[in-house]
């Protein structure tokens, strides 16, 4: 797909991106944990628009006044670096054990030292990179032998925008499977992982096959996860079943609005510059609309400023999608005590909604005025 | 979530202060309980870096590893734990008190009573967060195996004597803490988050700066603003002022204060170790606070009538862990074999209903919760109908009719449930609905042997009563059978002599 030129859409898309970003400001790569996330809340044009075109959005949250702190400790650094370099020396001989142990055919033999091919995949650029990656594995898959592709580039498209991802490796089985395996430092204590980094690791291998799925390769449907074994430095792994993280990843991108429909809405002369003033930057921000969730704190830079904003409005999303959920057509802190109050009708308008969107006998405000009655009933007897 | 705790989230977005989610307290909390504040390396596992533990809030002992990459630091680290946690676990196993209970004679194969040995009180653990519950499990599972020098004379690592046993005393509060409502060990974001409801979401609630920011709020002011302060307020290296707590350290800290200062003490440098010492104990000390200051909360709460019998549930749990310990029983398995592990979550399900009733029926907040779901109605007794059962000795089952706003999901024939004094429950059946809003039960027990219900076992007119669709005492699932016995569909029966292997100690394990 590399050798297809670019569309004249895709050249305005880009150039439009540019403008966006600032004219001088470099593109902050999207990376596959980034994408993941972006996957997780595809509702979120402001993250969607912001991510592809590159804005940093760590110094936007600073300048905005809402920085958000996602450092990494330097001994987790040391450590996971520490571990990947163990696991892949050797030249990939451990790893493609473990490789052959969890993923390959049954009843094959386990590759031989010597017998894998460890192909240079050095060029320069990301463009250059992934067109070496391309050719490593196709001639791997053509030779029917065991190849190890570390640190490979591979390009996905995201909302109308190309994404250059790099998985820790693809190991190539000599039937022709590739399969994507990443290398992690938590650990797997008596045969069990932390559940929700297995899961954050599985979408992000879910994007990397993806990426991989478009190349036109027969893609391992199973990832492999190599983590220190117990509370030792010694490498063992599982084989994630990636096929619903697939399904769900493929369709999330699907959803994320295309990037040229936002763009598109946003009046000509915005940018997100960091360098400009920071008034300037809160309006360009508030035109882009945000789906806040409590979750984004862990995973997005500007969620401490979307947070502020949506507590600013009173929105019910602060109170976690449970609470939003549970709260039906009702969306802010006033609305809802107005419906505990029994005034749903009349003030239901102050959320900027329809009032005869919101009929007196919603089940909703009525469900609010019976919780709100047995609540202080409740709290009335305690003395 | 239910609606009712959600609008209490909403009620305090809108005023600024947390709101009570209950009228009482629902767990137990000692008189004199441990409080362990622990602190690990970031990205290295069982790699602890230091801890304040103790009883008494002014006087915490301060552990800390000056370079946790050492193992003969973290062995002398975890020794001292050992030292200071262990006397506490083991202090209420001599006071006990006898209990009958009944057990299937061996020989006879009938049910026997039997005298067995209760302790009076257990040990109560508390740390700050359900982090700190996964570490006390973690420093469980990477001590238990441990050999010391006794077991094992020519090891050339060989652990602390204490310290096997002191990992086989955190698996078992590990394991006990996730058994719904017991209270050996407590995360205090837990406890706290069940008894009030903040204005931001649950998982902000994990940070315990934040959340006591919001209970802690004075009429007046604005718990919202203190919690972001102690969110986001950070010096000039950006180093949180409130530190997490924990057991992860925050990575700016990590990468400003404590690299530099390690690095120091790696070269020999004097003064070093004091300089880690003090970094990490600045780390560790407002959560120290906050945890005792959560703690004070909590007391201010009169305890649930039902606590207490959960709480010797605890006792029950603790003493069986101190029995196998003398009966010399090896550690626990790292993994349970298929019968245990099935009767484990058995139980624990049987104790999430039984901790889901007794909170009901201790306080009224949570009752509201189930009225508004339909599994509770509660209303003025308007019609009382004596009635008696068919069959040669009539029993009593009157009638009672209750007027109520609630909308029980009722059908004719569902089983009801009411408490009654004394902790025992009376149960009845719904007949009918005379009409809207009226409901009528029949009594089906309760009321004592004779053809007149005893005294007192009636409602009476006018009288409040609260019915349940749910039972108060839920009981359990089928037995299951002994491990022994255990299917081939299961794996068969495990094998006696199985010991799981202490981890190898390998150059690989110098992190």
């Amino acid at each position: 797909m590399s050798d297809i030129p670019d569309s004249p859409s895709t050249t305005a898309l880009r150039r439009r991106l540019a403008e966006l970003r600032g004219a001088d400001v470099a593109p902050r790569p999207l990376d596959a944990r980034a994408l993941a996330a972006l996957a997780a809340n595809p509702g979120c044009r402001r993250r969607a628009l912001l991510d592809g075109a590159g804005v940093d959005k760590g110094a936007l949250a600073k300048k905005l006044g809402s920085p958000a702190a996602f450092g990494q400790s330097q001994f987790a650094f040391a450590r996971g670096h520490a571990f990947e370099a163990r696991v892949k020396g050797d030249g990939g001989a451990e790893l493609m054990r473990l490789v052959h142990a969890r993923t390959g055919t049954a009843g094959t033999p386990a590759p031989e030292p010597g017998e894998v091919a460890v192909p240079d995949l050095t060029a320069s650029g990301p463009d250059g990179r992934a067109e070496r990656t391309r050719l490593a594995l196709e001639r791997a898959t053509a030779e029917g032998g065991w190849a190890l592709l570390n640190h490979p580039m591979v390009r996905l498209e995201v909302a109308g925008s190309p994404v250059h991802l790099e998985p820790d490796a693809v190991a190539v089985h000599p039937d022709g499977r590739w399969t994507v395996v990443e290398i992690k430092s938590f650990p797997i204590l008596d045969g069990a992982a932390d559940p929700t980094k297995v899961g954050a690791a599985a979408r992000q291998a879910a994007v990397y096959a993806l990426a991989l799925q478009a190349l036109g390769g027969r893609v391992d449907e199973r990832m492999l996860l190599v983590c220190p074994k117990d509370f030792s430095n010694l490498p063992t792994a599982e084989a994630v079943d990636l096929r619903r993280q697939l399904a769900t990843t493929r369709r999330q991108l699907a959803r994320l609005t295309r990037l040229e429909e936002i763009a598109a809405a946003l009046p000509e002369g915005v940018t997100f510059d960091p360098a400009r003033p920071a008034d300037e930057l809160a309006e360009a921000v508030r035109r882009l609309p945000a789906a806040y969730a409590p979750q984004c704190l862990s995973t997005c830079e500007l969620a401490f400023h979307c947070r502020e904003r949506a507590r600013a409005a009173g929105s019910v999303e602060v109170l976690g999608r449970e609470a939003r959920g549970e709260l039906g057509g009702l969306t802010t802190v006033e609305a809802v005590l107005a419906a505990a109050r029994g005034e749903a009708a009349s003030l239901s308008g102050g959320d900027g909604t329809d009032p005869s969107d919101d009929p007196p006998d919603d089940p909703a405000a009525a469900a609010l005025r019976r919780a709100a009655r047995l609540r202080a009933e409740a709290l009335a007897g305690r003395s | 979530m239910s609606l009712i705790s959600t609008l209490a989230r909403v009620e305090a977005a809108a005023t600024g202060r947390a709101r009570p989610l209950t009228t009482v307290r629902h767990r137990h909390l000692a008189e004199r309980p441990m409080v362990l504040v622990p602190l690990t390396t970031a990205g290295e596992v069982g790699a602890p870096l230091g801890a304040l533990v103790g009883t008494d809030r002014d006087a915490p002992r301060l552990l800390v590893v000056p370079q946790p990459r050492d193992r003969t630091l973290r062995f002398a680290f975890l020794a001292e734990l050992a030292e200071v946690v262990l006397p506490h676990l083991e202090s209420a196993q001599g006071t006990v008190e006898l209990q009958e209970r009944a057990e299937t004679d061996p020989e006879t194969g009938k049910r026997v009573k039997v005298e067995v040995e209760l302790c009076a009180d257990a040990p109560q653990l508390i740390v700050p967060n359900t982090a700190g519950i996964s570490y006390v499990r973690l420093l469980g599972r990477s001590t238990r195996f441990r050999r010391t020098a006794e077991e094992e004379p020519d090891s050339p690592h060989p652990a602390p004597a204490r310290l096997p046993l002191l990992g086989r005393w955190l698996t078992h509060y590990g394991e006990r803490a996730r058994v719904p409502g017991s209270s050996l060990l407590l995360a205090v974001t837990e406890v706290l988050g069940r008894h009030w409801a903040t204005g931001q979401s649950r998982l902000e609630d994990q940070h315990l700066g934040a959340l006591l920011a919001w209970i802690e709020a004075e009429e007046g002011t604005s718990g919202a603003e203190a919690a972001l302060r102690v969110e986001l307020a950070r010096d000039g290296d950006g180093v949180p002022l409130t530190p997490p707590a924990g057991p992860a350290t925050d990575p700016a800290f990590d990468n400003r204060r404590l690299a530099p200062a390690i690095a120091r003490h790696d070269a020999g440098l004097p003064g070093a170790e004091e300089e880690i010492r003090e970094l990490v104990a600045s780390q560790l000390r407002p959560t120290w606070d906050a945890v005792w200051r959560a703690l004070d909360l909590l007391r201010a709460l009169p305890p649930g009538a039902r606590v207490a019998d959960r709480w010797k549930r605890d006792r029950w749990s603790y003493t069986a862990h101190r029995d196998r310990l003398r009966a010399g029983e090896p550690p626990q398995p790292r993994r349970d074999d298929a019968v245990t592990a099935a009767r484990k979550l058995a139980a624990r399900e049987t104790a999430l209903a039984e901790l889901a009733a007794q909170e009901a029926l201790d306080d009224p907040l949570v009752m509201a919760e189930r009225r508004l779901s339909g599994e509770a109605f509660a209303g003025e007794v308007v019609r009382v109908e004596p009635a008696w059962s068919e069959g040669k000795r009539p029993m009593p089952r009157p009638l009672v009719t209750v007027r109520t706003d609630d909308l029980p999901h009722l059908e004719e024939g569902d089983r009801v449930h009411r408490a009654l004094e004394g902790g025992k429950s009376q149960p009845g059946v719904f007949v009918a609905s005379p009409a809207p809003g009226l409901f009528t039960v029949r009594l089906t027990g309760g009321m004592g042997r004779g053809k007149v219900p005893e005294a007192g076992s009636v409602p009476e007119e006018g009288e409040t009563v609260c019915w349940t669709l749910f039972e108060h005492a839920p009981r359990g699932g089928p037995d299951l059978p002994d491990p022994e016995e255990t299917p081939w569909t299961h794996g068969g029966p495990p094998d006696p002599d199985a010991l799981d292997a202490p981890d190898p100690v390998t150059p690989e394990d110098l992190l």
